[in-house]
């Protein structure tokens, strides 16, 4: 159990990969932090900071956020999913199942927020073209594949995925 | 001969479900307990004598714990080649962003704030910013005359030879610096305590080289210090020689706070301080004969070096090694040099100096094709090295190599005849210019020379208690697929599943020294010395008894745990011989450079927007010979990803420079290719077999930073009709290339 009160600090309420938390944390913290050193889901990774890289992308009610650009308190009430949340029984979500065989994962940092990315794409778009792939996953940077074994998971993936 | 089962199929990436799920492990994902948070003090200048350390009186100093050069134990300096960079500077500062001082704190907001309250009084001294000044020595900031290293290799005689030449092509070109990006920012974490000494967790590509480093700061005999490789975020080169910076910086911190410290950098202090490609400037004087070709030239190679010689010297090795390119030079003479500069220090970067060297001959060629009048195609073909030929170190080309066969298939791949033909009527009009352009290349596999004799890399395979089999490497996976292809090696040598192998975590207190995680060397020296040991583990088990020559994977496990009942641990070791009658003089720069060389030729498909000045790649094509293809999807991935990252050198990655600090020093305005700005990248492999590596392989991993750059520009000349010596290549420069060749034709008009 947190502490019920620490100067400058607030409970906030999260609902993360469907598990309600509270964290007791200074209201402008990036959600970033409050993730990976509150709640230890350190799938979630920070490569820039500055929202340009997407390594640290999660989905807050649905959407995909860069959470190092977002004070934890703005979540509050939030449900967020991270990386860790895609695992059901075991079982891998068809996307982590398609960047494991394409090797759309090479060093893999970028992988967590790449994958919730393209979680955010085939949501929108269960069919996507290559285009509306190239540019749902432009917000996400990885330096080691040139993206196209990228291109062809999420193809692989969506192939898969039930037709809404 | 058996056929391969595991060699060449694509099998799961061994650590891939860790990274797809998450749970892979990096080192920022560490926390131990009581850990505090480490900062680095920098210079703000770029040269200059420390006179006074000022500390703010506003902060309370006593929750600090601070560092100095004075907490050295060991020498201050980060052992690599000539040791003549300092951990922490002492008297003097050399770059901007050079290590002063270090602060750990356990709050790390705090600390951060702390950096800024430490403010240090210089006497600034003078201080040299380019190429150009370094040469002129005006200024002397290295040693006696500013110069790093230099090499000369001399082939034939060119005595006679700007007489017999029907046309000499002179031409100068330029690169600029490059920053690796991996996703991952530099980190370490550090313990310390009197009996285990010094043990660091961190990102980095070759323990051994962190190791050492760590052995000279603290003065600690080896099994006093290990260095373990956390999961790594990309690399590129530069995790080659930084991280034992960060180790020895996070370990004096812990060393001094006695608790575990923990230190990771963030964007901009990773940008700014830590190391890039060297920029490079190269002359090529060619003596060419009417049908085009080549009798002879001099090329004169320069590269920035930064501050201190760290890697400068073997990467203007394999820069000067490779800057012939492809091609048979009948004489040559190649001079070469690398420089200080008051920048920090310039360092490892896929391809090592080749990707300098060869946008340089790869550019010229198409220019001695314009002056001599024949196609950028013709001009190669009638270079081209063929086997029985030798290289500019006097290499015997021995291996069945037809590049002509190679650019034709990639002249067919790409259509490029027919689209050239078809650019050409379309650029009369509209908005865009299209162009097709060639790169032919090369590039070595492994340490250079007698370098792996030097490395003598040592290798390990051990049975485990499951029966089960492990190899120890210190080679380290940072997504080129290391894991997975060694598995796949000692698999298939033992001819079991691929499940039944895994690789160990690299850490100096169980792998042995492999050596470092570089130059294409890992899948062809240390592949084949993970076969080499896999062999040496079944013939002990079949000469102990307990197994028979042909048997299945259960046998085996059983043998193993047969074996290890009655004799206790089981393992082999394979220790790097270097291939009899290889012959390399260190002196001259003659000899056997590399035990074997990946060939390749690309082809870039480019429009400019006349509007914005905008390139786009529009089609690329990436052919290559890299021996045995082990795994088709990783060496698919390798490729790919390298051409993107040599798009962005060609491109878009510009680092700007003021007196030698980088101030673009955010992904913001430090651009690198998204997934909008690339081209269909076509990767093609051929297989003509190698004598040397495991199950044949050669080096992969640099080779396509090599040949993407002069493609493009070379299709940016063919698309404007206007020559560009200089990458990065921005839409600025475009413009700025497009109006001064307009001006000249209309003085040209008007004279």
């Amino acid at each position: 159990m947190p502490p019920a009160s620490e100067p400058g600090k607030q409970q906030v309420e999260l609902t993360v990969n469907g598990i309600p938390a509270t964290v007791l944390v200074y209201p402008m913290e990036r959600l970033l932090d409050v993730l990976r050193h509150e709640l230890a889901l350190t799938g979630a990774k920070e490569g820039c900071g500055e929202g340009e890289c997407g390594s640290c992308c999660v989905l807050v009610d649905g959407q995909l956020v860069n959470s190092c650009l977002i004070p934890v308190a703005q979540a509050n009430g939030a449900s967020i999913t991270t990386i860790e949340g895609l695992v059901q029984e075991q079982r891998l979500h068809p996307l982590q199942e398609a960047f494991l065989t394409c090797n759309g994962a090479q060093c893999g940092i970028c992988t967590p927020g790449m994958i919730l990315a393209a979680v955010h794409l085939l949501d929108k778009h269960p069919q996507p073209t290559l285009d509306e792939i190239r540019e749902g996953l432009s917000g996400n940077l990885c330096r080691c594949t040139g993206y196209s074994q990228i291109f062809e998971a999420v193809q692989q993936a969506a192939g898969k995925s039930e037709p809404k | 001969m058996t056929e391969n089962l595991i060699i060449g199929a694509a099998v799961p990436r061994k650590e891939g479900r860790d990274k797809v799920t998450g749970r892979a492990r990096y080192v920022d994902d560490l926390t131990l307990p009581g850990m505090l948070h480490g900062a680095t003090v920098r210079s703000k200048l770029p040269r200059g004598r420390i006179r006074k350390i000022h500390f703010d009186p506003a902060i309370q100093w006593d929750e600090y714990v601070v560092v100095t050069a004075k907490d050295i134990p060991g020498r201050n300096c980060i052992a690599l080649i000539l040791d003549d960079q300092p951990c922490l500077a002492d008297d003097v500062v050399n770059h901007a962003e050079e290590p002063i001082l270090l602060l750990a704190h356990p709050d790390r907001h705090k600390l951060w704030k702390t950096v800024q309250a430490v403010s240090i009084e210089y006497d600034a001294l003078p201080a040299v910013f380019s190429l150009e000044e370094s040469e002129k020595q005006t200024e002397i900031i290295w040693g006696s005359d500013n110069t790093l290293k230099t090499f000369l290799i001399e082939k034939g005689s060119l005595d006679g030879i700007w007489k017999r030449a029907e046309h000499i092509v002179e031409g100068e070109y330029f690169t600029g610096a490059q920053e690796q990006l991996y996703i991952e920012n530099n980190g370490m974490v550090a313990t310390f305590d009197e009996t285990h000494g010094v043990t660091v967790w961190g990102s980095l590509q070759c323990p051994y080289y962190v190791h050492k480093a760590l052995m000279a700061v603290f003065a600690l005999p080896e099994e006093r210090v290990r260095v373990v490789q956390m999961e790594t975020g990309g690399a590129f080169g530069g995790k080659e020689e930084y991280p034992s910076m960060i180790a020895a910086h996070a370990a004096l911190l812990a060393m001094k706070a006695k608790r575990p410290v923990k230190m990771i950098y963030d964007r901009m202090e990773d940008l700014a301080a830590t190391t890039k490609r060297h920029p490079s400037r190269t002359r090529h004087r060619t003596a060419v004969a009417a049908d085009g070709k080549i009798l002879g030239g001099e090329i004169e190679i320069a590269m920035d070096g930064g501050a201190y010689a760290t890697l400068s010297s073997v990467v203007l090795s394999r820069g000067t090694i490779h800057a012939g390119g492809p091609y048979h030079w009948p004489n040559v003479t190649i001079r070469s040099k690398a420089v200080a500069t008051n920048a920090p220090p310039h360092g490892a970067f896929r391809g090592f100096g080749a990707p300098q060297t060869l946008f340089a001959m790869e550019r010229h060629m198409d220019r001695i094709a314009q002056v001599v009048g024949i196609s950028p195609v013709e001009v190669r073909k009638r270079n081209f090295l063929k086997p029985g030929m030798t290289t500019t170190t006097e290499q015997i080309i021995r291996e069945n190599i037809d590049l002509d066969c190679m650019l034709d298939r990639a002249l067919a791949l790409s259509e490029y005849q027919s689209k050239k033909k078809l650019f050409a009527q379309q650029n009369a009009s509209g908005s865009h210019r299209k162009g097709m352009g060639i790169a032919a290349f090369l590039h070595g596999a492994g340490f250079t020379g007698s370098g792996e004799r030097y490395l003598s890399s040592l290798v390990g395979v051990e049975a485990l208690a499951d029966g089960t089999v492990r190899v120890l490497v210190s080679s380290a996976e940072f997504g080129q697929g290391t894991n997975t292809v060694l598995c796949q090696i000692a698999a298939e040598t033992l001819r079991l599943p691929y499940e039944f192998v895994t690789i160990a975590q690299p850490d100096t207190s169980t792998v042995p020294n492999s050596g470092p995680t570089v130059a294409s060397r890992t899948a062809m020296i240390v592949g084949n010395l993970v076969h080499s040991a896999a062999l040496g583990l079944k013939q002990t088990l079949i000469g102990s008894g307990v197994l028979t020559e042909s048997y299945t994977p259960e046998e085996f496990r059983n043998a193993c745990r047969n074996h290890m009942s009655k004799h206790g641990e089981l393992k082999s070791y394979s220790r790097y011989e270097a291939p009899p009658g290889i012959f390399w003089d260190d002196q001259k720069y003659r000899g056997e450079a590399y035990a074997a060389f990946a060939w390749a030729v690309y082809i870039a498909q480019v429009s400019v927007d006349l509007t914005s000045f905008n390139v786009t790649v529009d089609d690329f094509v990436a052919l290559q010979e890299v021996g045995k293809v082990l795994h088709p999807r990783l060496a698919e991935g390798q490729i790919a990803g390298g051409v993107a990252q040599a798009i962005g050198f060609a491109l878009y990655e510009k680092v700007v420079w003021q007196d030698g600090r980088m101030l673009n020093n955010q992904m913001t305005n430090y651009l690198m290719p998204t997934s909008m700005d690339l081209p269909p990248i076509r990767v093609f492999f051929e297989e003509l077999g190698n004598v040397h590596g495991a199950y044949g392989a050669k080096g992969i991993g640099e080779l396509p930073m090599d040949g993407p750059a002069p493609a493009i520009v070379n299709a940016i000349e063919d698309a404007l009709g206007v020559s560009f010596r200089s990458i990065p290549l921005l839409p600025e420069d475009i413009q700025a290339g497009l109006s001064e060749a307009a001006d000249s034709s209309l003085a040209v008009k008007q004279a």
